[in-house]
């Protein structure tokens, strides 16, 4: 279900030699996984995203930031089917995809390449925190449940979390239900994980907890698209920092250079708000 | 009350007991039983908004919500050997309980699925979930516990409307009621007996859904 291959065509570059080197965005050695190109959607006439075009490298954390409203939730939405864009395609590790003319099959087939952490959870209501985790495997990839609570335990392990493994969702704290959310996304080794405020429902203690996880995740070489209002996650974790308003990408820089040297005055803008506001 | 009437009462006690067993309770689990299948694939017609199967849905609901049960049974019973389709009591009653409870069933567990998240078939699709799979496994069963009080509601009614049944001559707990007092013409206490035994399988019900919804509980699906 993994698919490791095609590396070399994107650039040559070696798969060891890009885990886990943060430093320099540029790192021209890592070839691109994902790529999104020319995404259009609307929703009762009015474009909420205008021809939205990302790349994301193998291994790599791109925070997605901008104001609310700007289209990043819809972006992820879009390249994860679950809003059908208007026109736009996606290259998933050299498959290209049309997002608006999928088949209800080949969305399957893309989103179990891929994780989604949502801003509300979305566990499983019925199932518990070990059966969240399981039921991706089992269910939609037959893996054999033994093999698969295996696999599952040491997820949860991963997040700090196999201790409650009999819980039910409704047991647990948000800031619990969101890092068995995430031990839920990994569990099926995506390709790439895309999280959509992951923190935005939570109170700050419980923030903590959750982004201690994604930086875990992150330090594992994990491919991150995180749409995030936490700057500090932004400028600490990821590598990438891109910047949407009014449904379009105005701009994209290495993390550390889009704080300190913003490249136009919507995000000097945007980042005195937020300095404003002491969110910094 | 008299010796006589005490004597009629303990001797018509088991004669109205019988055909409860024999009769009524059999009609009432095993029309629920066909009224949940009916119920749930009208539901998800609604739900997943089917083309065509959606209105037919909607048509049956509206003709079996707006009519009189005795007027159904009526016209399966006595209007349909019009058409050659002669049909013994007690399948009749069957099929017009089924049809009956499963509209009314059908509402009620569309409206539970609706009550489900859009979130948890979100989760379900990105974990590479297919719809059925999410139907089947996630959205159904959170909508069949959020149905659960509901329906309970249901099948105590069709216990009861399962006297209706007499007027087609079904042998169920009230005509046999009928029958002792046409023999002994004791109405009230014969009726109050009756009376008494629904009242008795009303509680049994009652106490069973208590229980259901303790165990639902015990799974973590407390509703809301």
């Amino acid at each position: 279900m993994m698919r490791e291959k095609k590396l070399d065509a994107a650039g040559g570059a070696k798969k060891g030699a890009k885990r886990g080197s943060k430093e320099g965005v540029g790192a021209p050695a890592a070839p691109e996984i994902l790529r999104l190109e020319g995404i259009r959607k609307s929703f009762n006439g009015t474009e909420v995203l205008h021809g939205v075009d990302l790349t994301v490298r193998r291994g790599e954390v791109v925070a997605v930031l901008g104001p609310s409203g700007s289209g990043k939730t819809t972006l992820l939405r879009c390249a994860n089917l679950l809003d059908r864009a208007d026109s736009g395609t996606l290259e998933l590790d050299g498959g290209r995809h049309d997002l608006a003319r999928a088949t209800a099959r080949e969305a399957a087939a893309i989103r179990r390449r891929t994780g989604f952490v949502f801003q509300g959870y979305n566990l499983f209501r019925n199932r518990t925190v070990l059966g969240n985790v399981c039921e991706g495997l089992v269910t939609a990839r037959r893996m054999p449940r033994a093999q698969a609570e295996e696999h599952a335990h040491a997820c949860l392990r991963h997040v700090g979390m196999d201790d409650r493994c009999d819980a039910y969702p409704a047991q647990l704290s948000g800031g619990q239900q969101q890092r068995v959310a995430i031990a839920r996304a990994m569990a099926t080794s995506p390709e790439v994980m895309y999280f959509d405020e992951p923190t935005s429902a939570l109170d700050p203690e419980l923030t903590g907890e959750v982004l201690s996880v994604m930086r875990r995740l992150a330090e594992d070489g994990m491919t991150m698209l995180v749409v995030t209002h936490e700057m500090g996650f932004a400028r600490n974790v990821a590598d990438r920092v891109v910047f949407m308003e009014g449904g379009a990408v105005v701009a994209e820089a290495p993390a550390r250079e889009f704080f300190e040297h913003p490249a136009n005055d919507r995000v000097r803008a945007f980042l005195a708000v937020l300095n404003q506001h002491g969110e910094d | 009350m008299s010796e006589r009437v005490l004597g009629i009462l303990a001797d018509s006690f088991t004669k109205i007991l019988v055909p409860g067993l024999m009769a009524t309770v059999p009609l009432a689990l095993i029309s629920f039983a066909c009224a949940l299948v009916i119920a749930t694939a009208v539901a998800l017609v609604q739900y997943t908004r089917v083309p065509v199967l959606t209105q037919l849905a909607r048509l049956y609901i509206w003709i079996v919500r707006g009519t009189p049960l005795l007027v159904q049974l009526y016209v399966v019973f006595y209007g349909l050997p019009d058409f050659g389709i002669v049909l013994d009591p007690f399948p009749t009653a069957i099929i017009v309980f089924s049809i009956n409870t499963g509209a009314y069933s059908a509402e009620t567990i569309r409206g539970a699925l609706e009550s489900v998240p859009a979130g948890q078939l979100e989760a379900g699709y990105c974990v590479g979930m297919s719809y059925m799979q999410v139907m089947r496994r996630i959205l159904l069963p959170q909508a069949l516990r959020a149905a659960f009080p509901p329906l309970s509601n249901e099948l105590i009614a069709l216990v009861k409307d399962t006297s209706l049944a007499a007027n087609i001559t079904v042998l169920e707990m009230l005509m046999a009621t009928q029958q002792i007092v046409s023999r002994t013409y004791e109405a009230l206490p014969l009726y109050l007996e009756v009376a008494a035994i629904y009242l008795m399988f009303s509680t049994v019900l009652t106490w069973l859904q208590s229980l259901g919804e303790k165990k639902l509980a015990s799974l973590g699906m407390e509703r809301g």
